[in-house]
């Protein structure tokens, strides 16, 4: 209790306290005491900040002091076990309401928004391409059971697929989207081959190294990729032929509509929300079949399913072409999104993201990724355009430089509350019966976890 | 003499059958026949090598030396035999007879062409699937070629969906047959031990195998259960013309319901026969006495074993005084 503080518990708390603050010490030296800053001239220099760094001290002093006095130190434990088990009506009410507010949202955001609306459109956008992509992701991840930390790949592949083609044949998007997704699946089974031999660590290793590869390779292969410099004049989507630009013969001319450069933007958001339905839709179909359930089995247990009959090497290849292909959809509509592309779109950092919403979602859980995606892109997005935060923390500050730092928090406190993601249970794929919701505890997370 | 009943018409034969682990030979130029439509016993004290054999058996280790032949169909298997081993098939058939050459193939195939099924020492279900995803699961094959490799499924063709309903039947069957029916929606690892087991075994049916090897399937059960164990076995061979391989360290299941047993010791096969002549055997008696002595390894797992044997030895007593 709070009120009773007895002596021992003060010494205690005043000996983790100054723990604390020393680690705290260590770890902030470098990080914060010293800033190398570029004078011209003299080239770099090095600045001392002994009172930012001294202030930083007394404050986790005094923070982790405090906390212990008033909580005795004992943070809740954990219940391991903690998982939401939603009913399955709720659950399928739930997404019929997400579908909605889906389709709607374009309508709710020109009517509400006013001059803001395309920012929100854009955000929409943005988070809807995770959404897809952590859909694509859980299918290796959350459905296989293996751990892919590079799947920004076939993200980069898409892109590049879609760009190259559009710009050596001059075909535009409509053609080179179902091209870029089986080139990206394609080469998700080129990578399947060697990759998934390797268990455990391994194949989150080499996946990771993989990602990382083809980056590298796109950077540097300058004749074909243009290296660093990227590629640019990316065509836009039509809708059937009619162009979202201003004038004669355009969409809002052809449907006597007065002008607006949301109108394109609208028109993207719902190829991407289309493109992120067929991905929802191709899984969950896909886990009724064979395939989806070799998948599940073979997270559960790999063994067992050599023991039946189940050839392992071909599940996991297409469990990975799967979730590849649906990964070059979303990246050939990135690169028509953007218009431009480069290598620097695709950094690990990307990869680290999709699995993140993956894994805080719950994995293998469709609407957990939805709700996932829309907190940490979505959150970050609204932090940056929150005035309230510039008035505390100065003029300066910039929340997507704290990006990074706002995700692990994120990732620690989720881990700490709900060890399996925010729904963590399974809905299993067939039933006699009644279909009755597997708690998490119960289910195999599968390789390398 | 005359032959024993398994040596006439084996469905499964081992030879020669050698598996090294580095310096540790665990099965040893072993050699022994599976009798058609019978229950096979493999025993021996812990760390005997049954296991090894069962996993040289099912494809899990490729063996060092060894021949295992798995025989289908009725007629000569000699020709089919000869062509397979001299020009290095996997499969050769001669009319309506073929073999399997088991050492040749990737243990997934064993289960899907030769048709030999397992079940493991530590029960390995899929639990967080349900019992009917586990039955479901085990028909992998039949329904992936019915959903046209997923390309017909996804759009729901009849084919498939009639195919589907034809798996949801066999795994109701075999659930009925195990008696977890009422269970059929919850998640395997929720079930007691007993239940796994049983689970286990109608999943490894499910396969629709010719032999069905199963590793130690009594272990961990009561008396009563082990009695419906008995059970299920002999409905399993009588009703699908099941061969069963089975390692066992409960003599009474042993003894009740095998025709042949193969007795192992330190890889070595030191008997092999009917159960009368296997128990009175003074080779298998000294290997049994003395097994505790040696096995200091072991020690936990027997120690572990020991209640279960004495309540067991218990109920056998009670149950024959009255
Ligand atoms: N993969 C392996 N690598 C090295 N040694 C192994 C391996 N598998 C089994 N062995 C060894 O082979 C020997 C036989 O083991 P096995 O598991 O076949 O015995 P078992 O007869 O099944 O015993 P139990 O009754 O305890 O199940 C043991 O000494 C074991 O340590
Ligand atoms: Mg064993």
């Amino acid at each position: 209790m709070a009120g009773d503080v007895s002596p021992g518990r003060f010494a205690s708390a005043m000996k983790d306290a100054v723990i604390t603050t020393v680690i705290a010490a260590a770890l902030f030296f470098f990080l914060v005491a010293y800033k190398t800053t570029l004078v011209t001239g003299i080239g770099l220099v090095l600045e001392q900040r002994w009172d930012r760094y001294l202030w930083l001290l007394v404050a986790v002093f005094v923070l982790r002091f405090s906390w212990l006095m008033l909580t005795g130190g004992r943070v809740r434990a954990p219940k391991s076990k903690v998982t939401i088990t939603p009913r399955g009506d709720v659950m399928r009410y739930a997404g019929i309401a997400l579908l909605l507010l889906g389709i709607a949202l374009p309508f709710i955001i020109t009517a509400t928004a006013g001059r803001g609306q395309r920012l929100y459109l854009d955000l929409s956008i943005l988070i809807m391409t995770y959404v897809m992509l952590g859909w694509g992701l859980n299918i290796v991840v959350g459905l296989a059971g293996l751990l892919d930390l590079g799947y920004v790949a076939f993200y980069a592949v898409g892109a590049y697929s879609f760009a190259l083609l559009a710009q050596y044949t001059g075909l535009g998007f409509w053609a080179c989207l179902p091209v870029a997704g089986i080139l990206a699946g394609f080469w998700g089974m080129i990578l399947g081959f060697p990759v998934l031999r390797l268990r455990g660590d391994y194949l989150a290793i080499v996946t990771l190294a993989f990602g990382e590869i083809i980056r590298v390779v796109l950077l540097n292969w300058y004749s074909f990729t243009n290296g660093p410099n990227g590629i640019s004049n990316i065509p836009k989507p039509t809708l059937f032929g009619i162009d979202f630009g201003r004038g004669e013969g355009n969409f809002a001319d052809v449907f006597g509509l007065d002008y607006s450069s949301s109108h394109r933007l609208i028109f993207l958001y719902y190829i991407i929300f289309i493109l992120a339905l067929v991905t929802n839709w191709v899984t969950m179909r896909l886990r009724r079949l064979p395939v989806g359930r070799a998948w599940e089995a073979l997270r559960e247990d790999e063994i067992a399913c050599r023991s039946l009959g189940i050839n392992t090497t071909n599940t996991k290849l297409t469990a990975f072409a799967t979730g590849a292909m649906f990964g070059g959809f979303a990246g050939s509509f990135f690169a028509t999104r953007q218009g431009f592309i480069s290598p620097e779109s695709f950094t690990f950092i990307e990869s680290a993201i999709i699995l993140a919403i993956v894994v805080l979602g719950g994995m293998g859980s469709q609407i957990g990724v939805v709700i996932a995606s829309v907190v940490m892109i979505g959150g970050i997005e609204m932090l940056r355009n929150l005035d309230l935060l510039k008035s505390v923390l100065g003029d300066n500050f910039d929340p997507n430089q704290y990006r990074m730092l706002i995700f692990g928090l994120a990732m620690v406190v989720i881990m700490v509350w709900r060890p399996r993601g925010l729904i963590s249970s399974r809905t299993p794929s067939i039933a006699l019966k009644k279909r009755k919701r597997i708690g998490a505890d119960m289910v195999a997370q599968g390789e390398g976890h | 003499m005359a032959t024993a009943g398994w040596q006439d018409n084996p469905i499964l034969t081992v030879e020669h059958l050698t598996m090294r682990f580095g310096g540790l030979v665990a099965v040893d130029d072993l050699g022994f026949d599976v009798g058609k439509g019978d229950i096979t016993a493999l025993i021996g004290p812990n760390g005997a090598g049954k296991t090894t054999v069962f996993n040289c058996i099912t494809g899990f280790y490729k063996p060092t030396e060894g021949r295992i032949t798995m025989r289908h169909g009725e007629g000569d298997h000699g020709g089919a035999l000869t062509e397979a081993t001299g020009k290095g098939l996997r499969f050769a058939s001669s009319g309506p007879a073929s073999v399997h050459l088991l050492e040749r193939m990737p243990d997934f195939q064993i289960s899907a062409r030769a048709r030999v099924a397992r079940t493991f020492q530590n029960i390995r279900l899929f639990g967080g699937m349900t019992l009917l995803e586990n039955l479901m699961v085990a028909q992998h094959k039949n329904l992936m070629v019915a959903s046209g490799y997923t390309f017909a499924g996804l759009f729901g063709l009849p084919g498939y969906r009639r195919a589907n309903r034809q798996a949801m039947e066999l795994a109701k069957y075999w659930l009925e047959t195990v008696g977890l029916i009422d269970r059929a929606d919850d998640p395997a690892g929720d079930l007691p031990y007993g239940d796994q087991r049983r689970l286990e075994i109608a999943r490894a049916m499910c396969t629709g195998p010719q032999l069905l090897c199963l590793d130690e399937p009594a272990a961990g059960l009561n008396p009563r259960e082990s009695g419906e164990l008995n059970d299920l076995l002999r409905q399993i061979r009588q009703d699908h013309k099941t061969s069963i391989l089975l390692i066992e360290h409960d003599m009474g299941v042993v003894m009740e319901i095998s025709d042949h047993i193969v007795v192992l010791d330190y890889g070595r096969k030191i008997a092999d026969g009917t159960p009368e002549e296997v128990r009175t055997d003074p080779a298998v008696i000294a290997a049994y006495l003395g097994v505790e002595d040696e096995e200091v390894d072991d020690i936990d797992v027997i120690a572990a074993d020991m209640p279960e044997v004495a309540t067991r030895a218990e109920g056998k007593r009670d149950g024959g005084g009255a």
